[in-house]
């Protein structure tokens, strides 16, 4: 390890001979006059610049705007050529005889997508915190190359969305691997998994469990790593059995971790996007057609586009997120405060 | 095997295999081929032709049926094991069929043709594997194009990334400024602002500032991620201030205290950004999809998908880019990995 950083450094400051240190040392002589001007705080300023007005025009701007989108009508892009309409994009959206009946409103595209977003929250955020929850407490065992382990289960976590959604759609094909699996154990028909409804919209939740899992594994092992490893010798000592020191000790000091991550898969999973696509293109039908899909649809691709519906549309789940963001913040002070009594 | 089981595993309950020991093994075992087999199915895969990938069910490994050069013949004529009718069975060549009766030709004596029933042969396959399907994409498709497109936003995003990102931390760690918790609340308020919220009006910005169709139309909305700022924050508050003191009394600037004493004492926490944004940039799906509608501009990840979504999807190739997509991602993840997950467990970043 030592020798490996030694040599990295070389390296490094072979190159920073050559090239880095003319040019920050050219660099230098413009802001030493600029310096002078505005003194040692003045150029803190200066530090903060680029990143605040990138910062500011691509992130800021736009979200103050969207506020301004979600109240203009029309299939125009730009904001100058469109017309206010005020809330009339919202009560578009709200105007339903059953909330719960997509085909009853208006916007019957978002209100599916809306009650697909929630269905699928609400079964993969429970099922991946209880398959990251076992595989962490696997990982924290004794067991002989934990770090090999905790890696298989992360290699996912890295690869890209469509590579995910490739990888699956190869595999649930007619004639892929998961059908030729039960056909050589079970004699079982092939069968259309991307094109049936129910099972498409499985597979969306398993395909992004799958990907995702890792990471909240990891998270999971740091909280369980952190455990203080007398409380168990100590329930040993007594002869607890195995199920109540992991209900009486390790959950209850998990929790604090465990709602972290129960947030943060939340908020992920209300933005589903990327592999789905990839994986149904939001079909069939309308079966797996979340609301970030919605909204892009809506924005850029389908026919009938309208960006102030898309925007009016992005403000509500903006809505959603922020109070779960805000929850997160709630859990991360209990956190703090607790590990500071 | 029971010996090496019991060597690598070391049990509750002495001697007996407590259950949990059992569980743990196969979640352990069920995981690895879980996690690993689709990505290796479909490297398999990819090097399949045509004709292997649409077998059901699949073979392991890419095979291809022999083939023969007989005389009196422009095309090579597969070769199959015939039974034929007294028995006995024979290497034949094909030379055409019609319905379920295969005319075949020993390869040696092509004058002479036997009539058999297809149920009556087998392919001769042999294990090929079909290097076509990736070096084809490269000359007929952009694939060379989308790569270098890809590589160019990934350097170009992370190179900026961590200029500004770690300008901005030594800024609001380093210095009191007026403003500067404001600056801090915003960012840490939209940690949590995701792309989906804004692309509405993040695409009118950037049709307005001439920057659809364009590479840095990708770049630019990422480089300022508060997330990075916040972390390479973080870490330098932890740098001492009576280093930048002493440096202050050798009459350095504020530019030189950044980048020679700073910058060098943050590069873990540099280093962890520097991965992350790599791999973000890299596998950017959404916003290039929206801002590049030009082929010749698209990335890999806009390009594979495409080409995925055509109707008659040439899985062929797009098994064998969908590897070459992923070789990135897998060196980092085979050399980085113990920087990432340390990353991840102590900061919650991606």
């Amino acid at each position: 390890m030592s020798a490996d950083s030694s040599r990295q450094r070389y390296t490094l400051s072979g190159l920073s001979f050559a090239v880095i240190r003319p040019v920050m040392g050219l660099i230098d002589i413009p802001l030493r006059a600029l310096q002078r001007v505005g003194g040692q705080t003045g150029m803190a300023a200066f530090f903060i610049l680029p990143n605040m007005a990138v910062f500011t025009i691509f992130v800021l701007v736009p979200f103050v705007i969207n506020f301004v989108y979600s109240m203009t009508g029309g299939i125009e892009i730009f904001l100058n050529q469109r017309d206010f309409v005020g809330a009339y994009q919202y009560k578009e959206i709200f105007s339903c005889a059953d909330y719960l009946e997509p085909a009853t409103c208006k916007q019957d595209g978002f209100w599916t997508a809306a009650q697909n977003t929630a269905m699928f929250v609400v079964l993969q955020v429970a099922l991946l915190i209880a398959v990251s929850l076992i595989t962490a407490v696997i990982l924290n065992r004794e067991i002989i190359g934990r770090s090999f382990w905790r890696a298989v289960f992360f290699f996912p976590v890295l690869l890209s969305p469509v590579v995910v959604g490739l990888i699956w759609r190869w595999i649930l094909q007619r004639d892929g691997l998961l059908n030729a699996i039960l056909f050589e154990l079970f004699g079982a028909d092939q069968f259309n998994w991307l094109v049936d409804r129910t099972a498409a919209f499985a597979a969306t939740i398993g395909v992004s469990i799958w990907a995702h899992m890792g990471f909240y594994t990891l998270i999971l092992l740091a909280g369980l790593q952190a455990i203080p490893k007398d409380l168990y010798e100590a329930a040993e000592m007594d002869g607890t059995p195995r199920s109540r020191v992991f209900w009486r000790i390790t959950m209850p000091l998990l929790m604090p971790n465990l709602l972290v991550v129960l947030v943060l898969a939340l908020i992920r999973a209300v933005q589903v996007f990327d592999e789905v696509f990839v994986l149904t293109g939001g079909g069939p039908g309308t079966s797996t057609m979340y609301i970030v899909q919605y909204i892009y649809e809506m924005g850029f691709a389908s026919e009938l586009r309208n960006p102030g519906l898309a925007a009016a549309a992005s403000i509500l789940m903006g809505a959603v997120l922020i109070v779960l963001t805000l929850l997160q913040m709630a859990a991360a002070r209990r956190n703090e405060k607790k590990g500071a009594n | 095997m029971p010996g090496v089981i019991r060597f690598l595993t070391r049990r509750r309950g002495g001697d007996r295999w407590h259950w949990t020991d059992i569980v743990t093994w196969v979640w352990l075992i069920g995981g690895l081929i879980i996690m690993f087999g689709p990505a290796v199915w479909l490297a398999l895969s990819s090097f399949k032709s045509p004709a292997a990938l649409s077998k059901f069910p699949p073979s392991l490994l890419p095979y291809v049926t022999q083939e023969v050069q007989v005389d009196g013949f422009d095309k090579p004529l597969p070769l199959y094991e015939v039974t034929l009718p007294d028995g006995s069975t024979a290497v034949m060549a094909e030379k055409r069929r019609i319905g379920i009766i295969a005319q075949m030709i020993d390869p040696e004596d092509p004058e002479t043709v036997v009539k058999v029933n297809i149920q009556d042969r087998e392919p001769v396959e042999m294990v090929e594997f079909a290097t076509s399907n990736y070096s084809k994409p490269f000359m007929q498709f952009d694939f060379l194009r989308y790569l270098w497109n890809s590589v160019f936003v990934t350097v170009m995003a992370t190179v900026i990334t961590l200029a500004i990102n770690s300008m901005a931390a030594f800024a609001l760690s380093k210095y009191q400024f007026r403003g500067q918790s404001l600056i801090l609340i915003i960012i840490v308020g939209t940690l949590m602002v995701p792309l989906g919220v804004i692309m509405v009006p993040l695409y009118s910005i950037i049709s307005t500032l001439g920057l659809f169709n364009s590479l840095w139309g990708v770049i630019l909305p990422t480089v300022a991620t508060p997330t990075g700022v916040f972390l390479l924050r973080q870490y330098m508050l932890t740098i001492p201030d009576e280093l930048i003191d002493a440096a202050r009394m050798d009459k350095a600037s504020e530019w030189q205290i950044y980048w020679r004493i700073v910058l060098p004492l943050a590069a873990p926490a540099l280093a962890v950004l520097a991965i992350f944004s790599v791999v973000w940039r890299w596998n950017d799906f959404l916003w290039p999809l929206i801002v590049l509608s030009r082929s010749s501009l698209y990335t890999l990840q806009v390009g594979l998908n495409v080409y995925a979504g055509q109707l008659n999807v040439q899985w062929h190739y797009i098994l064998a880019m969908t590897v070459v997509t992923m070789i990135p991602v897998i060196l980092v993840f085979v050399f980085l990995q113990r920087f990432i997950t340390r990353g991840i467990a102590t900061s919650g970043l991606k």
